[in-house]
């Protein structure tokens, strides 16, 4: 099935670019492959950045992924992608470049939110952390001492505070939200880690956001009126895909997000919502069919989890090449390691309208909660109990299909927000 | 087949037991257990769980499906 496409350029060098390029060729095709990336390392592992990179524990080099033997790609590092022209089936590179292709796969990933303002941030001091190179500078500004202003209490921001605790730095962390990573995994999920998190010295804020960046006395403004000392201020804000290269070429991108919208095959939508012939999409910068559809669900999210980009890899290279779509859609999952915990998920707990508390055990540190929406299992979450895991996977995956809608039982906490 | 895990590098993320559950799983003290020579008919499953470890812990010999 590969005889008939044309060259594959793959615009993006990260995990999604990486997996799709295996994957194309794990299929048979052995045609020209060029993958594009717009910085000038490597394609390298990003989970780490927050965690053993920024701790030291980990050499920022050490996040290389192996390119697999025989992939035969050509890399093109430290080029963007600048506009899509569809008609003449051409990629435009910042330096002039055209590229033709028979099959694109866009991986262009996703950038970090920046300040909102008022005001641009100062040269130094503030940080957003996304790429490798952005780590380094973050691990540099750590290493010069706190105190630690994080803002944003999602995964990242969390795991930027456990970094910065594990090093003895003061920490305060801002947050919308009544609880940290509640916007993700609900309040009760939330207040347990705001537990974790206070235990652990971190001068949590919610219900605020950072209204000032720090003055030259290095003090920030919160919308609650109060000031925190910062030296090293740290933007968790959220991901916005890098799809502003297809503005113009047709393609559909989500009005919110601008996630440019792809099928359960990984295959772009026009405008209109139709696939588009030899496009495919995957990764951060991708927004395939929500995994738990229904009334008040949108019909596509982004999850910009490490998962999505290997989960959608063999689907997306399959369409590429006109193979059978998967067997069975695949269940999100995500983890993160903070404050000596371990945190595991799969499904969508987002997506929930009830969560269920199975277990709450701070003194044991262990967590279990599932999430449900219609009586129908959508996620599960656990802290230090990574065992119960499987168990709720098969289950999403059931009552996903059907087969089995189980009543409520356990102990009802709160409704999701 | 033989599949070894690098218990070194391992953070129990749970993948391996998602893509192969015949193979491996957490017993109650969260500790992964695997079978090391598992039969020729968990191939598939177990080479997508090498592949799918985000810590690339898994390695295995003498997959061929």
């Amino acid at each position: 099935m590969s005889g008939t496409l044309g060259p594959v350029v793959i615009v993006g060098a990260g995990l999604a670019g990486l997996r799709a390029a295996t994957a194309l060729r794990g299929l048979g095709y052995t045609g020209s492959l060029t993958i594009v990336g717009d910085e000038p390392d490597p394609p390298y592992d990003r989970p780490p950045l927050s965690k053993e990179v920024l701790t030291g524990r980990l050499p920022a080099a050490a996040t290389d992924l192996p390119l697999p033997a025989g992939l035969d790609a050509r890399l093109v590092l430290g080029r963007a992608a600048v506009r899509l022209d569809r008609a003449a089936r051409t990629v435009l590179l910042d330096d002039g470049t055209p590229l033709r292709y028979g099959g694109l796969v866009v991986a262009t990933g996703a950038s970090a939110a920046p300040w909102p303002g008022p005001g641009a941030p100062p040269e130094r001091g503030v940080h957003l952390l996304r790429g490798r190179r952005d780590a380094v500078a973050l691990r540099e500004a750590l290493l010069g001492g706190g105190p630690v202003l994080v803002a944003g209490g999602g995964f990242l921001g969390c795991e930027v505070a456990s970094a910065a605790r594990s090093m003895g730095l003061p920490v305060t962390l801002v947050d919308p939200a009544g609880s940290p990573l509640e916007a993700a995994v609900g309040p009760a999920a939330g207040s347990f880690m705001a537990a974790v998190q206070t235990d652990a010295g971190v001068d949590l804020r919610m219900g605020a956001t950072v209204a000032e960046l720090p003055d030259r006395r290095g003090s920030a403004l919160l919308s609650d009126g109060t000031r925190v000392a910062a030296r090293t201020v740290v933007l968790a804000l959220g991901a916005r895909p890098n799809t502003a290269w297809l503005r113009g070429s047709g393609l559909g991108l989500d009005p919110g997000t601008g996630a440019l919208l792809c099928d359960d095959r990984g295959r772009a939508l026009d405008h209109r919502g139709s696939p588009v012939p030899g496009i495919v999409a995957l990764g951060d910068a991708a927004a395939p069919p929500h995994p738990f559809p229904g009334p008040g669900a949108p019909a596509h999210l982004a999850l910009g989890h490490w998962s999505e980009a290997v989960d959608h890899a063999a689907a997306a290279a399959a369409a590429l090449l006109g193979g059978a779509p998967p067997p069975e859609p695949a269940v999100p999952s995500f983890w993160s390691d903070q404050f000596g915990l371990r945190i595991r998920s799969v499904g969508v707990p987002r997506a929930a309208d009830l969560a269920e508390v199975l277990e709450h055990d701070l003194t044991n540190r262990r967590l279990e909660v599932v999430y449900r929406r219609g009586g129908r299992t959508v996620g599960a979450l656990t802290v230090g109990r990574t065992s119960r895991l499987a168990a709720h996977r098969q289950r999403i995956v059931r009552e996903r299909a059907g087969q089995e809608v189980r009543t409520d039982s356990g102990i009802t906490v709160g409704r999701m927000p | 087949m033989r599949i070894h895990v690098d218990r070194a590098v391992c953070d129990n993320n749970g993948r391996c037991v998602f893509a192969a559950p015949d193979v491996f799983s957490f017993d109650d003290d969260e500790e992964l257990v695997y079978d090391p020579a598992p039969p020729r008919e968990a191939a598939g499953a177990v080479t997508r769980a090498a592949a799918d470890c985000p810590l690339r812990a898994i390695t295995v010999e003498g997959a061929r499906e």
